[in-house]
């Protein structure tokens, strides 16, 4: 054999364990102006969503997105990528069911191969009051035009047949809802096709750029100052999960926000096994199996607030104790890597997407585990908002004055094991 | 994972602990007399700080009882523990150095309260 | 050329032709036979899955995730890029590596191309976690870690000394070095021999500390009976979790060596070239028989050195211009070329390595140089892995070419080669010293011992300073097939294309090129991705830094960290003392929190709806028994406990005379309703809080943290008295007679025992508290008594009933019964969305008291709103539909057909059942307006229809209240 050639397998590759390649080009790395129309604070995946947004559908592109660290590189790195809009109230599901839409579009929206896969998802009911709040919001769901089903826990096998549906285990599975069009995306992925997009179109995105406070005149505020240098702005728009109150303490705009870890993991690659994506309040975890293989997982959040984004051991053996108790499959997965990102949690277990006591800054925060589901009707939401000066239908339940009119909205019964 | 120092039983594993947020948030003298939004803040709105934060804990695997905290919210490292009837210490020893710390600004703890005799 | 060329014989095992006829660790007197790709070999005791393979000449053990080129052998232990495994038997588990397996008779694996598969069938094997509290906990047993423990235990300290392989010695287990003039593997006997001897000192091989946390807790896994294959004993566990707490941790893990990065380095025979060493002194075998060392340090030349000495052919082709002095000395005596100022360019051969193209550094033809094994030493990552996760900074050390802790951390130190002392000497020395300056931090007591002489050790030769080369430009340009990271297929051209599509930071180029994201987590790629893309963009490793090292260190099964919390110890089951009563007869189970509660207890044939339309008959014509043991109990005792419950109730408590009962709701600060149930005042400073099941731990929480929080002042004590007490109903019409019958005692007149009381009885000198509550409308007595005499009361209840036909009726029944006189289950008919007057109980809420908790948010704004939701009843117009729980009430006039989404909702339907006293299913919903709505008609879609209910008030049994009395 000629000693140039290349070796050549006689194994085909494994299906599914590489990805589409990204780009040559994803952003430019401009050095900041002196002013903007727009400053977005948070190179998320909100963030660059909004920017996206407002260059789309408003026509505005003098817009810096500021990040303190790496672009997406906050929760959006460390999210679990479900997307479901299968929330209890009218306007979750309004918004949420928005942003699915909108995902069933992104690929093309974005030229990205963003890796959308509607999977589905079953969320367990285990005892008779999970059935109960499960249908409830399986008929919320069907009126308000969101795919939704409840089935029986013979369905549950047949739609992902390595959940243990057997009535020996401690909380056998009754039932599920079910939503065929939920997701997972790949977040990376994600978060570089809306930079790509809004960075062409003119955008600056300007990474390791960390606020450190703002330049108030009455109640506006003309600029933000940086660790890059001042910038003069015609609006804020806060869009910085796990960083809002140390922004907002800045503007002494108080919010009811407190930031918790959240943990997850992944396993390594792994010949596909799990074919939709599974959660369980009451066995406590959720689960899919991403493009590569890799099972990807998650929990509740850990007690205390922190911004450490680390969490404690105890939170991941119990996730593990659960996810081997609905998926005894799992027992010889290797758990091999986990992190943690910095949620913020609100009374109601919903967001707040607001007007601020300053006419020109606009707030989004305190999503807690539903932030990367709700990216592109985020985005949507908070750029119209932004451009018209006033909130959109979308957003206007989720006002930060809900808190003192008692107008919550709570969705701790659909997000409480989160996702 | 941290190990609190219990101001009643010393070190003990965080499992034992739970979490009851922000410290010294008094229940308002005359609730009637607050306006919505001021009791909007009572009920719902705390302090997120990024840093040193006075928190209450329960330690509800062990006594059962409450007690305060300084933690860095960071670093989550406790810069101090302190029972409920004691005050906020006043300046915060930021040693970082884990365990030995707790236990130095423990040590000294003297005072008594009459909760759960 | 080919690997089997030339072989030598060498004496004593012609079925494996690599082994060398003696030394090695591996046990030669037993032969285990194993089973690869399909191919029976055979290994010995001591060997792991990798050398035995290398033993019979074996390299390729899969082919790449995304190209399907071979991969091979990497490394000889953890970081190992490339040596992916899917072991067969005895039991299925994925994706380990050939290089950590030890080897076990009748092990079958296969080669893994990057994913792995899980067994289809259940693992029968026991996991487990243990507890170890230890002053001092050192982490690796090489020589550095072993001074470090020894002179800590030998001072008293309580250590733990946690090792990953299978024997203690680190390093000295591949190597040749002398200690005090012996081989450095006897110092290791002896010194952990002296360990075992030592008190207090927990010493644990085979495992690895997988993370480091604060406050010195840290986590392992033992694998305890995995080398043994399938003659593991089923009652031991497989592996275990140690949760260690540490007062201080010496960190002691050792270097990785870091591979350079060249044209098709991926070939099988490509291998860190420490790692033949180690294989040849641990394991016995030859990695190859002509060899191409590449390196830019003074390392490798012990390797090439030792393999030359053991029969193989070597060539060194170094970086540097000049060859170290130190080591010309013995090139030349065994005639060893030194090609200096060379780099590999690139390799040939199919599935194993044939040749290295040799090129001077600056540029100029390739030679082939023929090979069957290259070995790659680009110098030495510290294992900075556990130091990092402890939040410590790293440096990078221009000289060692390496990140290297940058600070001391309060309560851990790194020492040896973790901390880039990479001589035997140094290691042993700063482990010692580290050990000592443990032992004084720790504040032990002195502890008069004999004065033990520090081991002495040869200088090490002189050491020049190494070259810090990333990777060995592409001689075509093509960058492509220099792999960065082997696992992964990422190469430098996918640096070179992330850079350019405009990513800097290292965590985007892994994103982007996946390098450090496969098993291995990037133990040798990392830090060589930060140098090429600190080329690449101009700045320094420093700058760059590296991506974060995250547990755990090494993969570690789920099924380990599950631990026991599996199947029945899940979670535990709480069970009342009549637990095995309901069993016997018959008791279909409900989960109630943690609890088991009978819902029902069908009779031959019997579906539930008839076994409850049964139980619900019998109890409104005769009487029935339910075992409401599992009611929450909080004893309240204490001067100013009537003040207590005054703050924490809607309603007044404080003024309930001794004696009497009184239901009360509490409500959260937000005025919305958490729990309810009745409160027993047993005497001026004693009552009895009755909670519901699922709120008890709930409730009790809540009135602690407002005692000790906020009213400190108050003297009370709570206490829970939910095991202590059995509480069953005795309900229905004939309940007086029962009740009676079995406490003569007792006047059970309704004069003499009045709705809403209690009194204390004796049964045989047991003492039973009798209240007259009922939860369902009927003549009612709820039985007290210890849990301890439970069942014989129970069984006294029963006997007395059977003239009455007494059925025991389960939580199903209790529900249709509570539900057919409108009381509301909190968390069923309620969500943390509603208020007491959502409830229609303005009754409950006091007007008198100034506050109470919660009182404040009924004044908000949307509490005041018309169109609240309201609890109703709701009466389907058919007489047939049970409308299922969960149904929503849609705003769609009669007689039209449901509009397309989004349809506007009413309300849902919170409770339904069939009723056997209305003879027909009814439903309690919360709705919007609802109290406005009584007599309207709304409808509802079930199964895909429309059906229609009239709106009632949610009391639709004997709502004048006639019954209560019998």
């Amino acid at each position: 054999m000629s000693p140039t050639t290349t070796p050549r397998s006689t194994t085909p590759r494994t299906p599914g364990a590489d990805l589409p390649e990204h780009p040559d080009s994803l952003w430019r790395n401009p050095e900041p102006k002196k002013a903007y129309d727009v400053v977005i604070v948070g190179g998320g995946g909100h963030g660059l969503a909004t920017a996206h947004y407002l260059v789309k559908n408003h026509g505005i592109t003098n817009v810096a997105v500021l990040e303190k660290g790496w672009l997406a590189g906050g929760n959006m790195a460390r999210n679990t990528t479900l997307i479901r809009s299968n929330y209890l109230w009218d306007a979750s599901a309004a918004i949420y069911e928005h942003s699915l839409k909108l995902w069933e579009g992104l690929e093309e929206d974005l030229g990205y191969p963003i890796l959308f896969s509607q999977r589905g998802v079953l969320n367990l009911a285990h005892t008779l009051q999970d059935v109960r709040d499960s249908v409830r919001r399986v008929e919320a769901n069907k009126l308000n035009g969101i795919d939704a089903e409840w089935v029986d826990a013979e369905e549950v096998a047949k739609i992902c047949p390595i959940v243990n549906t057997s009535s020996d285990i401690r909380y056998p599975v009754m039932g599920a809802t079910y939503q065929p069009r939920a997701g997972i995306a790949k977040h990376d992925y994600v978060g570089w096709g809306f930079a790509r997009r809004i960075s062409d179109a003119g955008v600056d995105i300007i990474q390791g750029c960390e606020v450190t406070g703002f330049v108030r005149d009455g109640d506006r505020v003309t600029g933000v100052r940086t660790t890059r240098g001042d910038i003069a702005c015609g609006t804020v728009a806060l869009a910085a999960a796990g960083s809002t109150s140390v922004l907002t303490d800045m503007l002494d705009v108080r919010v009811p926000i407190q930031s918790h870890p959240l943990q997850a993991l992944v396993s390594e690659l792994l010949e596909p096994v799990h074919p939709t994506i599974v959660m369980s309040n009451q066995v406590h975890v959720y689960v899919s199996q991403a493009h590569k293989g890799e099972l990807v997982m998650g929990a509740g959040v850990d007690s205390y607030n922190g911004y450490g984004q680390r969490g404690a051991f105890h939170v991941i053996e119990r996730q593990m104790a659960a996810a081997v108790e609905l998926f005894p499959v799992f027992a010889r997965a290797h758990l091999l890597r986990t992190w943690a990102g910095v949620v913020d949690t609100t009374p109601d277990a919903s967001p707040i997407i607001s007007r601020t006591p300053y006419e020109n800054v606009y707030l989004n925060c305190g999503w807690g585990t539903g932030g990367f589901k709700a990216t592109p009707g985020l985005g949507w939401v908070f750029a119209d908002t932004i451009a018209n000066g006033e909130p959109h239908p979308y957003a206007a339940p989720f006002s930060l004055d809900r808190f003192t009119t008692g107008a919550l909205v709570d969705e701790h019964g659909a997000a409480a094991v989160a996702h | 994972m941290q190990l609190i120092e219990c101001p009643w039983c010393g070190p003990r594993e965080e499992v034992e602990f739970s979490y009851g947020g922000q410290a010294h948030v008094p229940y308002p003298e005359s609730p009637a007399e607050l306006d919505d939004e001021q009791w909007a803040h009572y009920v719902f709105f705390r302090d997120n700080t990024r840093g040193t934060l006075a928190e209450r804990w329960n330690h509800g695997a062990g006594c059962r009882r409450w007690f305060n905290a300084m933690r860095d919210t960071v670093s989550y490292r406790f810069s101090a523990v302190y029972r409920t009837a004691e005050p906020m210490p006043a300046s915060v020893p930021l040693t970082g150095a884990g365990s030995s710390s707790a236990s130095a600004t423990t040590s000294t703890t003297t005072s008594t309260t009459t909760t759960g005799r | 050329m080919s690997a089997t060329l030339d072989r030598p014989e060498r004496a004593g095992d012609p079925q494996a032709p690599f082994r060398t006829a003696d030394g090695g660790r591996v046990d030669r007197s037993r032969t285990l036979t194993f089973t690869f790709g399909g191919r029976s070999l055979t290994g010995h005791p001591g060997d792991t899955l990798a050398s035995a393979l290398l033993s019979h000449g074996v390299h390729q053990v899969a082919t790449s995730v995304k190209l399907g080129r071979p991969r091979g052998i990497g490394a000889a232990w953890a970081e190992d890029p490339t040596s992916l495994v899917q072991v067969e038997e005895p039991f299925p588990e994925p994706m380990l590596l050939a290089s950590t397996i030890e080897l076990y008779d009748g092990l079958v694996a296969d080669g893994l191309p990057g994913q792995g598969r899980l067994a289809d069938l259940p693992d029968s094997a026991r996991y487990d976690a243990r507890h170890l509290h230890v002053d001092l906990l050192v982490v690796g047993a090489g020589p550095a870690g072993l001074s470090a423990a020894l002179v800590a235990a030998r001072a008293g300290a309580r250590v733990a000394l946690v090792d990953e392989q299978a024997e203690a010695g680190g390093a000295l287990l591949g190597g040749t070095d002398t200690i005090d003039g012996r081989p450095g593997t006897a110092w290791v006997e002896a010194a952990v021999a002296e360990l075992a001897a030592l008190p207090d000192v927990m010493h644990l091989q085979r495992t690895t500390v997988f993370g480091v946390y604060d406050d010195g807790f840290a986590l392992a896994v033992e694998r305890r009976t995995d080398h043994l294959g399938g003659a593991a004993p089923q009652h031991l566990s497989r592996q275990r979790v140690w949760r260690v707490r540490a007062r201080r941790t010496v960190v002691a893990t050792g270097a990785h060596e870091r591979p350079v990065v060249f044209t098709d380095n991926d070939r099988p025979g490509t291998m860190l070239a420490g790692s033949a060493r180690t294989y040849l002194h641990r394991y016995g075998v030859l990695a190859g028989e002509r060899a191409v060392v590449f390196t830019t340090n003074d390392s490798a030349y012990q390797v090439a050195v030792e393999l030359a000495d053991a029969g193989v052919d070597v060539t060194v082709v170094e970086t540097r211009e000049r060859a170290p002095v130190a080591w010309s000395a013995a090139c030349g005596a065994r005639g060893l070329p030194v090609r200096t100022g060379s780099v590999v360019t690139g390799t040939e051969g199919v599935e194993r390595v044939t040749a290295a193209l040799v090129a001077p550094r600056g540029g100029g033809a390739p030679e082939a140089l023929p090979c069957d094994l290259l070995l790659v030493s680009g110098g030495w990552n510290p294992a900075v892995h556990l130091y990092s996760q402890a939040r410590g900074r790293l440096r990078f050390d221009a000289v060692l070419g390496a990140f290297l802790p940058a600070e001391q951390l309060p309560d851990l130190d790194v020492v040896g080669s973790a901390a880039g002392t990479l001589d035997l000497e140094g290691c042993l020395f700063t482990g010692r010293e580290t050990g000592r300056a443990a032992v004084a931090a720790l504040g032990l007591p002195e502890v008069p011992r004999t004065p033990q002489a520090d081991p002495t050790v040869d200088p090490p030769p002189p050491a020049s300073d190494p070259d810090l080369l990333w990777v060995v430009p592409a001689v075509d340009g093509d960058a492509s097939r220099q792999f960065v990271d082997v696992q992964r297929d990422a190469t430098v051209a996918d640096v070179q294309r992330a850079v350019g599509a405009g990513l800097r930071s290292p965590e985007h180029v892994k994103r982007y090129t996946t390098i450090g994201t496969a098993h291995d987590q990037g133990k040798t790629s990392g830090v060589v991705m930060s140098g090429i893309l600190g080329e690449l963009i101009g700045a320094g490793p420093q700058d760059v830094g590296t991506t974060t090292f995250r547990p755990p260190y090494t993969p570690v099964a789920f099924a380990t960290l599950a631990g026991r919390d599996r199947g029945a110890m899940f979670d535990p089951e709480r069970t009342t003392a009549l637990h095995d009563w309901h069993l016997a007869h018959g008791a279909v189970w409900e989960d109630v929190g943690q609890w088991k509660r009978p819902r029902h207890y069908p009779a031959p044939g019997e579906d539930m709806e008839a076994a409850v339309l049964r139980e619900c008959a019998a109890v409104r014509s005769g009487v029935g028994i339910l075992d409401g043991s599992t009611l929450g109990k909080i004893d309240v005792q204490g001067p100013d406990a009537g003040v207590l419950l005054d703050r924490l109730y809607t309603n007044l408590m404080s003024s309930l005379k001794v004696g009497r009962v009184r239901y009360g709701v509490m409500c959260g600060v937000d005025g919305m309703v958490l729990d309810d149930g009745v409160v027993l005042r047993l005497a001026e400073d004693r009552w009895m809080v009755m909670t519901t099941t699922g709120g008890a731990a709930k409730v009790l929480d809540w009135m602690e943290e407002w005692l000790q929080t906020e009213w400190p002042d108050l003297r009370v004590h709570l206490a829970s008295v939910t095991e202590q007490w059995a509480a069953f109903p005795v309900v229905g019409p004939r309940s007086r007679d029962v009740v009676g019958a079995v406490f003569p005692g007792v006047d059970v007149s309704a004069e003499a025992f009045e709705f809403m009381t209690w009194q204390d009885t004796q049964l045989e000198g047991v003492p039973v508290r009798l209240a007259r509550i009922s939860f369902s409308g009927e003549l009612a007595w709820e039985v007290h008594v210890s849990s301890w005499h439970a069942e014989e009361v129970w069984h006294r209840l029963v006997a007395a009933g059977q003239e009455h036909g007494i059925t025991p009726y389960g939580t199903e029944t209790m529900h249709v019964l509570r539900a057919e006189k409108g009381y509301p289950i909190i968390g069923q008919d309620t969500d943390g969305t509603v208020t007491p007057q959502d409830l229609g109980m303005d009754w409950v809420v006091s007007k008198k008291k100034a506050d109470f908790v919660g009182k404040r948010s009924f004044a908000r704004a949307d509490n005041q709103r018309p169109d609240r939701k309201h609890l109703v009843g709701l009466l389907p117009t058919d007489g047939e539909t049970v409308l299922p729980e969960g149904s929503q009430v849609v705003d769609v006039p009669l007689g039209e057909d449901l509009p397309a989404p989004p349809v506007p909702m009413l309300g849902h339907v919170t409770s339904s059942y069939r009723s056997a006293f209305l003879g027909r299913p009814f439903a309690l919903a919360m709705l919007q307006g609802g109290r406005e709505r009584v007599g309207e008609v709304v409808q509802l879609p079930v199964g895909g229809r429309l059906v229609a209910a009239e709106v009632t008030g949610p009391v639709l049994v004997d709502p004048e209240g006639a019954r209560r009395d019998g």
